[in-house]
C-alpha cells in the first residue's frame, strides 16, 4: 500500500480525532456528579450532646474494653492510658474546649465544653467510595461503615480522604490494620449497644434507629434554656432517665447535613468550629470523585470508543512498516 | 535498502563504569532498606504517619515517576496516532525508559502497601470496587506494564534472533500500542482525579474538578520532555550525536510550548472560575510554591517561542528540566503541601524513605544503560534523513 500525502493527512487528522474524543471525554461538568447517597430507612447511629457529657471518658474505656484495644501511652511514666486522639489504639476520644476563666459550662466566652470524636459514619462516606477493594463498606440496612481486615490491602487511601480524618493506620507492625470506630457493631450482633452509649452515665452519648435519634434532636431543640427536662441513658426507649435543666443549644446539630449527613449526631453549647469540627459542606466529597469517575468510565464506553479509534489510528501507521518486506 | 527497524543497534561498551557502579550500590542500599520494611513494618524506613498516610514512595516513586515514565506514551501518539514517523528514531529508547519507570514504579507501590499480600484483590471480580479511583489507577498501571513491555518486546526478539516471534508479534502490535495510548491517558489523568474526594483538605490552588485534565494534559508534556532531556543526556553520557535527531527535538520542544500555553490557559482559567485567584498571592508557603511551579512551568513557554533556542542544545535542555521540574512539583504540591489534614500533623520523608527513593533512581539508570548497551534501542542513523523520509511516505 502506498502512502500519499493526502492519505498520511487522513491518517494524521483520524489519529487527532481519536485524541480529541480522548480530551473531551476527559473533561466532566460538575453536573454530572451523582447526588449524595441516601440514609437507609433502618439505620442506626449516636447522639453525642455536649451539654450532658461530664468528661468522666467512661466511654473511652468501655470502647477500649469492648474492642479489645491496646493502652495508648503518652506520659514518661507509661502507666496511664492517654490516648491524645482518635488513633489505632483508640477508637473515641473526649476531648475538653476551654476559653478564658473557663468558669462556665457550654459557654463559648470564659466557659467551657466536653467534645466527643469517634466515626461519622457518614451516610455518603468518602472511605468506602475510595476503598479498591471492598475493605471498607456500608451496611445497607443499618448503615455501619465497617473494615474487613482479610480483604484490605493497606493503600490507606480512606485514611488521607476521611475528612474527618477518622480511620487510621497501624505503622509499627510488617502486618498493619486500619483501625476505626465500627459501632460495635460485634455487640449489636448479640442484640447489645455500642459500649459507649452502654457506659455513659449521664446519657451524653445514647444509641438507636436514626428516626427516635432524630425525633430527640428536635425535642431538645424545642427545650427552654434552664427549664427542667428529661434525658434518658444508653437508648432512647430505655425508660433509665434523669431529670436536670437542659443547656442553651447552639443552633446547629452536626451531622445533619454535613458532606451529605452522618449517622453520628452532634449536639453542643458552644459552636463546632470551636470543638475541632471542620466546617464542610453538604455535598459529599465521595458524590463528587464518583461523578467524575463514572461520567468518563460508565460501562467503559468512552474508553472503548477511544480505544477503537486508537486501534484505527495504529493500524494505518502499521501499514507504512509492512513496507519493508525485509523485515 | 536496509530494513528500517534494523537501523537499531546496541551502542556496545563495558558496563562497568563509575555511573553503573555508583548507580548498582544505590540501588543495593535500597534493596537493604526494603528488606527493612517488610520484616518491621513502614514505620520503621518511613515517616509516614496518619496525618500524612501517603509519603514520597508514593508521590514521587508512582505519582512523579510515571509522569516521567510517560516518553513512551507521549511518544506513541505522535508517531503512531498522529502519524509522524520522523520520530521513529526516538521512540525506542524513551520506550525503555518508561519500561522501567512503570515498572519499578509498580514494583514500589507494592512496598508502600501495608497489606500487600492482599494485592491480589485488586483483580478479584467479588472485591473490586468500581467507584475508587485507585481500582482504576491500579489496573490500568498493571495492564499498562505488561503492554509496555509487549511493545518494546521486538527489540528483545530482534536481541535474541526470534525472528518467527517478531514477525507475529508484529502483525498484532498495533493492538498494544493502541492500548499503550488509551491505559496511560486513563490513569495519568485518574492520578488527578485520586485527589478530587479529598475535597477541602486539598488547598484551593490545586483543588478543582478538572484536576484528571490537568494531570492528563501535564504529564503528556512531561513525556515529551523527557525524550528531550534523554536523547541530550545520552548524547553526552554515550557520545552520541544527536545531530541528526536535532530538528524532531525542535519539534518536541514546538509542542511542549503550545501544550504549555493551553494549560497554563486552563489551569488559571480554572482558578478564576473558582474564584480562587486571590489566593495565589496569600497562602503563605503554599503561595510560594505556586509561583514556583507557574515559573517553572511558563519558562519553557517563553524559551521554545524562540526557534533559534529550539535548535540550541543548550536552551532545549534548560527548557526540558524546567517543565520536568515542573510537572514533578505540580505533583508534590498537590498531593503533600496542598494537604492541609488538620493540626498537629506534619512529614518529611526520612533519611531512609530518601535513599529508598534514590536507590529506586538509580536502579533505572543503571538498568537503562544496560540495556541501551546491549539490546538494539539507538537509532544508528545509517539511512539519511531523506532516505527515512521516502521509508514513510513511499
Amino acid at each position: 500500500m502506498s502512502v500519499n500525502r493526502r492519505d498520511f493527512i487522513k491518517g494524521a487528522a483520524g489519529g487527532g480525532a481519536a485524541l480529541a474524543t480522548a480530551a473531551v471525554v476527559s473533561v466532566p461538568s460538575p453536573a454530572q456528579a451523582r447526588p449524595n447517597l441516601e440514609m437507609s430507612p433502618n439505620a442506626v447511629g449516636l447522639l453525642y450532646d455536649s451539654t450532658l457529657c461530664v468528661g468522666c471518658k467512661a466511654c473511652v474505656a468501655g470502647c477500649k474494653e469492648a474492642n479489645g484495644l491496646p493502652a495508648d501511652v503518652n506520659t514518661d511514666d507509661a502507666l496511664w492510658d492517654t490516648p491524645l486522639d482518635i488513633g489505632p489504639k483508640t477508637y473515641n476520644v473526649i476531648k475538653l474546649y476551654a476559653d478564658g476563666t473557663a468558669d462556665h459550662k457550654d459557654q463559648e466566652k470564659d466557659g467551657f465544653a466536653f467534645i466527643k470524636k469517634s466515626c461519622m459514619h457518614c451516610v455518603d462516606p468518602s472511605c468506602v467510595s475510595v476503598c479498591p477493594v471492598s475493605a471498607m463498606t456500608k451496611d445497607k440496612q443499618t448503615g455501619i461503615v465497617g473494615y474487613n481486615a482479610d480483604i484490605c490491602i493497606g493503600c490507606r487511601y480512606c485514611v488521607a480522604s476521611c475528612p474527618f480524618g477518622v480511620p487510621q493506620s497501624e505503622f509499627d507492625t510488617p502486618t498493619p490494620k486500619i483501625r476505626k470506630c465500627e459501632m460495635c457493631r460485634h455487640r449489636q450482633a448479640e442484640g447489645k449497644i455500642p459500649a459507649c452509649a452502654e457506659v455513659c452515665p449521664t446519657g451524653a452519648t445514647i444509641f438507636g434507629p436514626l428516626t427516635a435519634i432524630t425525633e430527640e434532636i428536635n425535642r431538645r431543640r424545642a427545650m427552654k434554656a434552664g427549664e427542667a427536662n428529661v434525658f434518658e441513658r444508653r437508648t432512647l426507649g430505655s425508660g433509665d432517665t434523669h431529670e436536670r435543666p437542659a443547656a442553651q443549644y447552639v443552633n446547629h446539630v452536626y451531622g445533619e447535613t454535613e458532606v451529605g449527613g452522618t449517622q453520628f449526631r452532634h449536639m453542643a453549647g458552644v459552636p463546632f468550629d470551636k470543638l475541632g469540627y471542620p466546617n464542610l459542606r453538604e455535598k459529599s466529597f465521595a458524590s463528587e470523585s464518583e461523578g467524575i469517575q463514572h461520567t468518563l468510565y460508565k460501562g467503559l464506553i468512552a474508553p472503548a470508543l477511544v480505544l477503537g479509534g486508537l486501534v484505527w489510528a495504529a493500524k494505518r501507521a502499521s501499514h507504512i512498516d509492512d513496507e519493508h518486506p525485509e523485515e | 535498502m536496509a530494513g528500517f527497524h534494523n537501523e537499531h543497534e546496541p551502542l556496545g561498551g563495558s558496563i562497568l563504569s563509575k555511573t553503573t557502579i555508583i548507580c548498582g550500590i544505590l540501588a543495593f542500599i535500597a534493596v537493604v532498606l526494603l528488606a527493612k520494611r517488610m520484616v518491621l513494618g513502614l514505620g520503621a524506613v518511613t515517616n509516614l504517619n496518619n496525618g500524612y498516610p501517603w509519603g514520597l514512595w508514593i508521590v514521587y516513586d508512582v505519582v512523579i515517576g510515571t509522569a516521567f515514565a510517560c516518553g513512551g506514551y507521549a511518544m506513541a501518539v505522535l508517531t503512531y496516532i498522529l502519524n509522524k514517523g520522523e520520530y521513529h528514531p526516538l521512540v525506542r529508547p524513551a520506550l525503555l525508559a518508561s519500561c522501567f519507570g512503570y515498572t519499578l514504579g509498580g514494583i514500589s507501590i507494592v512496598f508502600d502497601l501495608g497489606r500487600w499480600w492482599n494485592a491480589w484483590h485488586i483483580l478479584v471480580p467479588g472485591y473490586m470496587q468500581t467507584n475508587s479511583v485507585m481500582f482504576e489507577v491500579a489496573l490500568c498501571v498493571m495492564a499498562y506494564i505488561l503492554v509496555l513491555w509487549v511493545e518494546f518486546a521486538p527489540t528483545l526478539l530482534t536481541r535474541f534472533k526470534l525472528l518467527h516471534l517478531r514477525k507475529k508479534l508484529d502483525r498484532v502490535l498495533f493492538v498494544f500500542i493502541a492500548l499503550g495510548v488509551l491505559l496511560p491517558s486513563m490513569h495519568q489523568s485518574s492520578l488527578g482525579t485520586l485527589l478530587v474526594v479529598m475535597g477541602y483538605q486539598i488547598h484551593e490552588l490545586w483543588q478543582t474538578p478538572i484536576l484528571p485534565l490537568l494531570f492528563l494534559m501535564s504529564a503528556i508534556t512531561m513525556g515529551f520532555s523527557i525524550v528531550v532531556f534523554e536523547a541530550l543526556l545520552g548524547a553526552g553520557g554515550f557520545h552520541r550525536s544527536v545531530r541528526h535527531e536535532m530538528p524532531q527535538l525542535g519539534k518536541l520542544a514546538a509542542i511542549i510550548r503550545t501544550m504549555m500555553i493551553v494549560y497554563l490557559v486552563v489551569r488559571f482559567g480554572d482558578l478564576a472560575v473558582r474564584g480562587a485567584l486571590g489566593a495565589i498571592f496569600t497562602s503563605g508557603i503554599k503561595s510560594v510554591m505556586f509561583l514556583i511551579e507557574i515559573a517553572l512551568f511558563a519558562t519553557p513557554v517563553v524559551l521554545f517561542s524562540s526557534p533559534s533556542k529550539r535548535a540550541s542544545k543548550k536552551f532545549l535542555w534548560i527548557g526540558a528540566c524546567c517543565l520536568l521540574l515542573a510537572g514533578a512539583l505540580y505533583r508534590l504540591d498537590a498531593f503533600l503541601v496542598a494537604y492541609q489534614t488538620g493540626a498537629g500533623w506534619s512529614y518529611f520523608p526520612s533519611v531512609q524513605e530518601l535513599l529508598v527513593t534514590i536507590g529506586i533512581i538509580a536502579a533505572e539508570i543503571l538498568l537503562y544503560i544496560v540495556f541501551v548497551r546491549k539490546f538494539p534501542v539507538f537509532y544508528t542513523h545509517k539511512l539519511t534523513p531523506a532516505e527515512l523520509a521516502a521509508a514513510h511516505t513511499k
